[in-house]
């Protein structure tokens, strides 16, 4: 009821009516899926706000019902801007210890996002992702070392941006037209797509019929998972696949490991890093069987923030000496191609007017 | 003609001897005889089970349920330590790597014990079973995260998830169920020690009563006082009598005193330092997750909280610990037990104090300084736990000698009550067939 009366105030008329008809229906079939969707397991906290503003955003028209957007949900952000404003200004008026940038990472991606384990006492994160929130936090705050971490499990990172636990994540985000509706994301910073990541010994020779009556491990509230779920309903390939879902997509090379899952289906870029550590694993498949981009994900009403983290990263990526290529070097170079070419994004465009 | 029975046959018989004096004193010689047999047979069989079951309660339903604690005690601390040393960054101290495998081999060590004194086929000799199984999956699990975090693999942390998953979701629960029915079986040992033996105190009174009653007769029938078969027939009765009364009552103080001083403190500090255990680990693991996992608390109002999911368990642990520890100075009787349990409390207060400050660095985005505050060497959380842990030991010591004392006592008491009370018996029934006897021979 709370849900109807909140549109009901913006709307007159006619149109009006039908906006209501249209919103009960969608309530109605909420709360039929809403079962399906608990049964699903993913009990975390969030979840109903996440529902919640999902019914909202699609009373303004689902992000994934436009077609431009669902073809090109990477292009869907605002234009490059180095002006302060009421997040930014937020931010930095933080006080003492805790004026930081606060940003939801991984400890678990080799490479991304981790915590050497030999790190020493320091147990400082680093990888990939790390650099680029080192980058944004000198930008924003002056101190590339002004930033409280905090790890998220992948099925965390929307609740955490909408219930403010963090101002950005920097999680090898896949931007994507469902997720456009619950929050905003930055330019492309990474290019990749969906991999099978199987024993070399494995009969599994891709995303293929090969992968039929197999059991598949993927993370929660991951794009894999988005994938497997959709092909199950159009009976792709997986129809008679038994699906894992564990919290970070880290677990899935565990339970691939122990012989409890056959393949793990995951982005790309991650699968390397699960292969970097196991040689007895490999991805499978020539190339990635999607094209997706990672982006920093923020709040849907930070404008200002989000202008300004594009604007950081035009300037990282032009920056040759200690920019995107170096951090490249860096850390996916030995786990990736030694060339960045498949991983760069392509040249942004900005087409989010509102 | 009709059949008789020879049930009526003994009757009439019985019948036709009663009339005469001889065939009357031979009735009352041969009942009195009888009696005396039955409440020394009665009285061994009653003392000789509930000997029987005070030594099953001090020799093996205490140790066993001792036993299955430590069980659950060492596999919860093997699983604080392994995160610890993940903490601590490749640098697992020698001594760190040392406790978990100790607590490894002593919690193989209990399962066996536990196993060997288990029943066949009953829910404890299963749960044992399965303890077995897990146990090995879930030391694979950690050696295998130990040989990833060397070779610098993030994967290392994610075997830990795991093995930590499988300790807190499938052996501790089942540790915990050995723990509970091994604790059932001690109050079963102690509901079968300790009642009155009252079908052999009954026993007795009534023996008693058929001698005073025969005495009294014969001083009737004859004038004389003493008849000495009888009298020496009432006074074993009597010393049987009182023996068992005093003897049980004995062995009851004793027995109740080590429930009330022993298994009662026992069980309280049992709690207490598995909750001090729990609240270590968890405390770990909220710098294991690092804000990863959240828990949403929904107050009388309607008002939702959010908290870290782990320093919310901590912060409930810790409330346990307090509950247990100021219970436990309430039973401890005696200084020596209450000392360690006072200095428990103080080692919590300030446990309480630096875990604060640990979280106060970490929400400030300070994760070195909260590793040090917890993990650290001085003035860490760490050496606070350790302090609480020692204590608890000496505390668990102290009772569970006091435990053995009390226990050792009220068995004590019961010493030799059985076959005495059969001697005696015997001896008594003798008495009192001689005296009928004496009378008897003045007819011939």
């Amino acid at each position: 009821m709370r849900m109807r009366g909140r549109v009901r105030t913006g709307l007159k008329g006619w149109g009006g009516v039908g906006a209501m008809a249209a919103v009960c229906a969608l309530v109605l079939a909420l709360a039929l899926l809403l079962p399906l969707a608990r049964s699903q397991g993913d009990g975390g906290p969030g979840t109903g706000g996440s529902e919640l503003a999902h019914a909202q955003q699609a009373a303004a028209g689902k992000a994934c019902d436009d077609p431009a957007k669902k073809a090109h949900p990477e292009y869907q952000t605002l234009s490059p801007s180095s002006q302060d404003g009421s997040t930014i200004e937020r931010i930095r008026a933080r006080k003492g210890a805790q004026r930081k940038l606060w940003v939801g990472v991984d400890q678990n991606s080799y490479r991304w996002g981790y915590r050497n384990p030999n790190g020493g006492p320091g147990a400082d994160l680093e990888g990939f992702d790390i650099d680029l929130v080192h980058r944004i936090a000198k930008d924003i705050l002056g101190d590339p070392n002004a930033v409280l971490f905090k790890a998220i499990p992948t099925n965390q990172r929307i609740p955490a941006i909408q219930k403010g636990w963090v101002d950005m994540v920097v999680r090898t985000m896949t931007i994507n037209c469902k997720r456009l509706d619950d929050v905003a994301f930055s330019a492309p910073y990474f290019k990749t797509g969906q991999q099978v990541l199987a024993p070399k010994s494995s009969v599994i020779t891709g995303y293929d019929r090969t992968l039929a009556g197999k059991k598949v491990c993927v993370a929660q509230g991951s794009t894999a998972l988005s994938q497997l779920e959709d092909d199950e309903k159009t009976k792709k390939y997986v129809a008679a696949t038994d699906i894992k879902k564990v919290p970070n997509q880290l677990d899935c090379l565990v339970r691939l490991q122990l012989g409890e899952v056959d393949a793990v289906v995951t982005d790309g870029a991650l699968g390397a890093s699960q292969a970097a550590q196991d040689p007895t694993v490999e991805l499978k498949g020539e190339t990635p069987f999607t094209t997706e981009y990672y982006g920093v994900a923020m709040k849907s009403d930070a404008d200002d923030l989000v202008r300004r983290v594009n604007q950081i990263l035009v300037d990282y990526r032009k920056d040759t000496a200690d920019g995107w290529q170096a951090s490249y070097d860096r850390w996916l170079s030995a786990t990736l191609d030694k060339d960045s070419a498949e991983s760069q994004p392509p040249p942004p465009k900005y087409l989010r007017t509102s | 003609m009709r059949r008789r029975t020879a049930f009526a046959e003994g009757f009439d018989q019985l019948r036709a001897a009663a009339t005469t004096e001889p065939g009357r004193l031979r009735i009352i010689g041969a009942g009195l005889a009888l009696l005396v047999v039955l409440f020394g047979a009665v009285t061994a069989w009653q003392t000789n089970d509930r000997a029987v079951a005070a030594d099953d309660v001090l020799h093996k339903s205490q140790p066993l349920s001792s036993a299955a604690a430590d069980i659950y005690l060492y596999l919860a601390d093997a699983n604080t330590t392994a995160s610890s040393g993940f903490l601590s960054g490749g640098q697992e101290s020698a001594a760190s790597r040392d406790r978990y495998e100790k607590d490894i081999n002593k919690a193989a060590a209990g399962l066996v014990e536990a196993a060997s004194n288990s029943d066949p086929g009953s829910p404890a000799a299963k749960t044992v079973a399965e303890l077995n199984t897990l146990l090995p999956e879930y030391k694979g699990l950690v050696e295998q995260a130990r040989v990833y975090n060397r070779q610098g693999f993030p994967v290392g942390g994610a075997y830990l998830r795991y093995a930590n998953e499988k300790m807190q979701q499938q052996m501790l629960p089942k540790a915990q169920n050995l723990y509970t029915s091994e604790n059932q079986r001690l109050r079963a040992d102690y509901a079968d020690a300790t009642p009155y033996p009252w079908a052999a105190i009954g026993l007795g009174v009534l023996a008693l009563a058929g001698l005073a009653w025969a005495q009294h007769r014969n001083y009737r029938r004859t004038n004389r006082v003493l008849n000495h078969g009888l009298v020496a027939a009432t006074a074993t009765a009597t010393v049987v009598l009182l023996w068992l009364v005093v003897g049980h009552s004995f062995a009851r103080a004793g027995l109740n005193a080590s429930y009330d001083h022993g298994v009662r403190s026992l069980n309280v500090l049992h709690d207490a330092r598995i909750a001090s255990l729990k609240a270590r680990g968890n405390e770990n693991l909220t710098l294991v997750a690092r804000g990863a996992e959240t828990k949403v608390v929904t107050d009388a109002q309607g008002k939702e909280t959010t908290y870290d999911a782990y320093d919310w368990a901590f912060n409930q642990n810790m409330d346990a610990l307090g509950k247990g520890l100021a219970a436990a100075s309430k039973l401890a009787d005696d200084t020596v037990g209450r000392k360690p349990v006072t200095e428990a409390e103080g080692n919590m207060v300030v446990w309480k104090q630096r875990h604060r400050t640990a979280r106060d660095e970490d929400n400030d985005g300070n994760y070195k300084a909260a590793l040090a505050q917890v993990i650290g060497d001085k003035g860490a959380t760490r050496e606070c736990f350790d302090s609480v842990d020692h204590n608890l030991d000496l505390a668990l010591k102290h009772e569970e000698k006091e435990f053995t004392r009390s226990a050792g006592d009220g068995l004590g008491a019961m010493t030799g009550l059985a076959a005495g009370a059969a001697v005696l018996a015997v001896l008594g029934a003798a008495g009192a067939v001689l005296g009928i006897g004496r009378r008897l021979s003045e007819y011939r």
